[in-house]
């Protein structure tokens, strides 16, 4: 797959490096800035709360 | 056939590397928002705090909002956090956060507050420093309670007793004012608890400011 994409990006070797690191870089900007944020709260690795309670907090006393 | 396996095996080490780059997120990444919420309620409540100087209300404080600082002198100078009202997972990525429901800084029962142990900022990691005695600044717009580190202990997720107004005795009647933070344990699981209890030890009024 890499192998065909190398093959079809335009130029000599030196400007398909770079636009290959663009692509990379272009990537990893979008991931993190846009994918990961929206991904992440959907996920739970970490929550120092008791009683499992990730929403639900104990009721209020009167 | 020999293409369609090599791509497949292409994808598999391109899902590996954007794998790896989530994590190093999850564990540098989120911290940027949680500073910048932290500036956020910070400057809020010094705000609401400077237009009420002098005056009394009784407004409370709504959830997601700032409600008081936190400061533990052991964890450096560089330890203080808004805690934020409210624990739902939004809250808790904003920074450490009280239980709605249980008591306010330096009332009588306990003040729950609860933070993560990594990721978002990380604002308890060093929980584990902590050790009897200690203090556990926390700062309201009209006193600053000193709290003194009485206890640690692990316990399950589950156990929300530590989180009653008396801790572990869920039908007591509170007499103390106490405070517990809870957190992850170990660092990067969420197998257990970690819980810090401590109890008022002095109350120091606010100067008023000049209004």
């Amino acid at each position: 797959m890499y192998a065909w994409l190398w093959r079809h990006l335009p130029g000599d070797m030196l400007q398909r490096a770079g636009i290959a690191l663009a692509a990379v870089i272009v990537a990893g900007v979008l991931l993190w800035y846009f994918v990961f944020p929206w991904v992440e709260p959907k996920l739970q690795f970490d929550h120092g709360t008791v009683g499992g309670g990730t929403s639900a907090p104990a009721k209020p006393s009167p | 056939m020999r293409i369609f396996i090599r791509s497949v095996g292409e994808l598999c080490v391109t899902a590996g590397v954007v794998l790896l780059l989530f994590v190093a997120y999850e564990l540098w990444g989120t911290g940027a928002y949680t500073q910048a919420q932290q500036h956020k309620l910070g400057d809020e409540l010094d705000r609401s705090w400077k237009a009420s100087a002098g005056k009394v209300t009784t407004e409370r404080v709504r959830l997601g909002h700032g409600l008081a600082l936190i400061r533990i002198p052991r964890l450096g100078k560089s330890f203080h956090y808004v805690i934020i009202e409210g624990v739902s997972v939004a809250d808790l990525r904003k920074g450490p956060g009280h239980y709605p429901g249980t008591a306010m800084p330096g009332q009588i029962g306990n003040f729950v507050v609860s933070g993560h142990r990594t990721t978002y900022l990380a604002p308890f990691n060093k929980l584990g420093d902590l050790r009897g005695g200690d203090k556990i600044l926390i700062d309201t717009r009209a006193k600053q309670y000193v709290y003194k580190v009485t206890s640690t202990k692990v316990v399950q997720p589950s156990d929300v007793s530590v989180a009653a107004p008396v801790p572990e005795r869920p039908r007591a009647n509170p007499t103390k004012r106490l405070i517990t933070l809870t957190t992850c344990n170990p660092k990067y699981s969420a197998a257990q608890r970690l819980i810090i209890f401590g109890q008022l030890i002095s109350t120091t009024p606010r100067v008023k400011e000049a209004s």
